[in-house]
């Protein structure tokens, strides 16, 4: 169910470039009359929602005690994984024609294009580590230490976001504003165990596996 | 390149610019439909068929366009050579759906959905400043008095998009000898209309309202400079400026105001709406220029709209000929 909600954004782009290449004729596409650029737009906010609603998830679970949520987690990064795959292919091509001089110089020249790039590459190993053979190699510690790299990707990627906007900040705020709350609900629980003298405060239900125990601080 | 002119001595333009009165040109011809053809060759061009696939496409466009454009795509395959890129006008779908007009929202089909319920009749034009004959006129008194000229003109958004219109309207220069600007008059201002009540985008602060923007009296002067009051044979669409709009082909399009409802004749460079927002982004003179990045958008290349890859910017936006006598001696870098 989830894994299908998360492909909808991709459908929905699927089937409008369909009609736009008049594949779909009865499809009516909704990318207007830029659509290199309402496809990178819209593959970057997905990043950006899908991101949010990975970092959501053990508040979720928290708060609401819901420990399930946790199993879908890592279903959820890798899709933030696609749609910014897209998001950077369609830069890579249409954009800079597979260019690599002239993509040099744009991440040099522009910051909003760097701290994107960084963002993005920050994401990278998360994906290769994804799987359980690499949380067993690393280590639940390393491997969760690793994963903390989602934070800065998530900053990268809304200040990417702030930075390419011309002059209507008013959605780069909110996702930041959603982000930090975000990190600031971590931080603050973070403080708060560390005062009580305990390692986590997380609740567990007793049929958690141990693997999923050992990365649930995200 | 397509290579438009009239009369057969005409020296050789390697610029889509066509300037002739509207009149002989029926708007049956220069159909919206037609377009859409050409708008469906960048399938061509996305699929990497080449230079030469592409080529033949929009020459197929072509051959639904103007008399003028049909003479001169079958003459024009020498012109061609030099430069590969061709200019077609884009269909009237995209320049009426994709748009920059902030007093009407910051979402390029903001103006579209939103500029409905500007009324554009009545509409008057304040003159005022250094001009012998300050007055507010009408619509019709400003307008009438001069000859409608369609213009097919490259317009180069500072975002990196571009696409060919084809404008109708009257040469800036020709109104402003009707009013006859005093000897101290060196800058002509433009002031768009503010009313937030039929511009929903203004009841936030995104810009300083109303918008406003100039240009140097000889930039006004320039045979280039249209004032627009329609686009493909039909009155001037709210979202592209209805009723009255500037138009200066070799800037960025922020300095083609909207809606105008004020021309002034000042004696000192006047802020402008863009600059006052961000100086170090948007220049007073904002001519498109290849060479001088934004710091957010690389000016190298552009994306037509309609096509995949991203092609070169030309300087001046491929009006240098024309129009590059007027900087001799500026630095473009510094006057951005």
């Amino acid at each position: 169910m989830v894994f299908v909600l998360c492909l909808v954004p991709f459908a929905h782009l699927a089937l409008d470039w369909l009609a736009e290449l008049g594949v779909l004729p009865v499809w009516r596409s909704s990318l207007g009359a830029e659509q290199i650029h309402a496809t990178q737009l819209r593959t970057g906010l997905w990043t950006l929602r899908l991101l949010a609603v990975t970092l959501a998830i053990t508040p979720a679970r928290q708060l609401l005690g819901l420990p399930a949520l946790g199993k879908y987690r890592r279903m959820l990064g890798l899709f933030v994984f696609f749609y910014v795959v897209l998001h950077v292919a369609t830069w890579t091509w249409a954009d800079a024609n597979f260019d690599a001089a002239f993509m040099l110089k744009e991440v040099t020249k522009h910051r909003y294009i760097l701290v994107g790039v960084l963002g993005f590459l920050l994401l990278v190993p998360l994906a290769i580590t994804s799987t359980k053979g690499w949380i067993r190699r690393l280590g639940g510690a390393r491997w969760n230490r690793l994963h903390r790299l989602i934070y800065p990707a998530a900053i990268a990627g809304t200040v990417h976001y702030l930075w390419g906007v011309k002059k209507d900040t008013f959605f780069p705020y909110i996702y930041l504003v959603v982000f930090l709350a975000l990190l600031g609900y971590r931080a603050a629980r973070s403080v708060r165990d560390r005062t009580r003298g305990t390692s986590t405060g997380t609740p567990r239900s007793a049929g958690e596996s141990n693997l999923t125990r050992r990365v649930d601080r995200h | 390149m397509r290579i438009v002119n009239r009369a057969p001595n005409f020296p050789r333009n390697r610029h889509p610019m066509i300037i002739r009165p509207s009149v002989d040109v029926p708007s049956s011809e220069i159909t919206a439909e037609a377009q859409y053809l050409a708008r469906r060759a960048f399938l061509a061009r996305a699929g990497g068929f080449g230079a030469a696939f592409a080529g033949a496409a929009l020459l197929g466009g072509a051959g639904c366009g103007t008399r003028e454009e049909k003479t001169a795509a079958a003459g024009g395959a020498a012109g061609r050579t030099a430069q590969p890129q061709a200019d077609t006008p884009n269909s009237y779908e995209d320049i009426t759906s994709y748009n920059n007009f902030y007093e009407f929202g910051t979402d390029k089909s903001d103006p579209k959905a939103n500029a409905g319920q500007l009324r554009t009749i009545p509409w008057t034009v304040e003159i005022d400043g250094l001009v012998r004959k300050p007055a507010t006129y009408a619509f019709d008194d400003l307008v009438k008095p001069h000859a409608a000229e369609e213009r097919i003109y490259r317009h180069r958004c500072v975002e990196g998009w571009s696409m060919v219109i084809p404008w109708q309207g009257i040469a800036l220069r020709d109104v402003i000898k009707r009013l006859d600007p005093l000897p101290g008059a060196r800058y002509v201002q433009f002031t768009t209309l503010q009313d937030p009540a039929q511009m929903p985008g203004q009841r936030r602060n995104i810009l300083n309202w109303p918008y406003t923007d100039a240009l140097r009296m000889d930039e006004a002067m320039h045979p280039l400079t249209l004032l627009a009051t329609g686009l493909y044979g039909k009155s001037l669409p709210n979202q592209n400026g209805a009723p009255l709009r500037l138009v200066i082909p070799w800037k960025y399009g922020f300095k083609g105001v909207k809606a105008i409802v004020k021309i002034s004749f000042v004696d000192r460079q006047p802020a402008t709406t863009w600059n006052a927002a961000a100086p170090d982004e948007y220049g007073f003179y904002a001519n498109v220029n290849p060479e001088v990045d934004h710091p957010r958008w690389t000016q190298s290349r552009e994306r037509r709209i309609g096509e995949f890859r991203r092609r070169e910017t030309l300087m001046f936006n491929g009006y240098a000929e024309q129009v590059a006598g007027l900087y001799q001696g500026m630095d473009l870098r510094r006057n951005f």
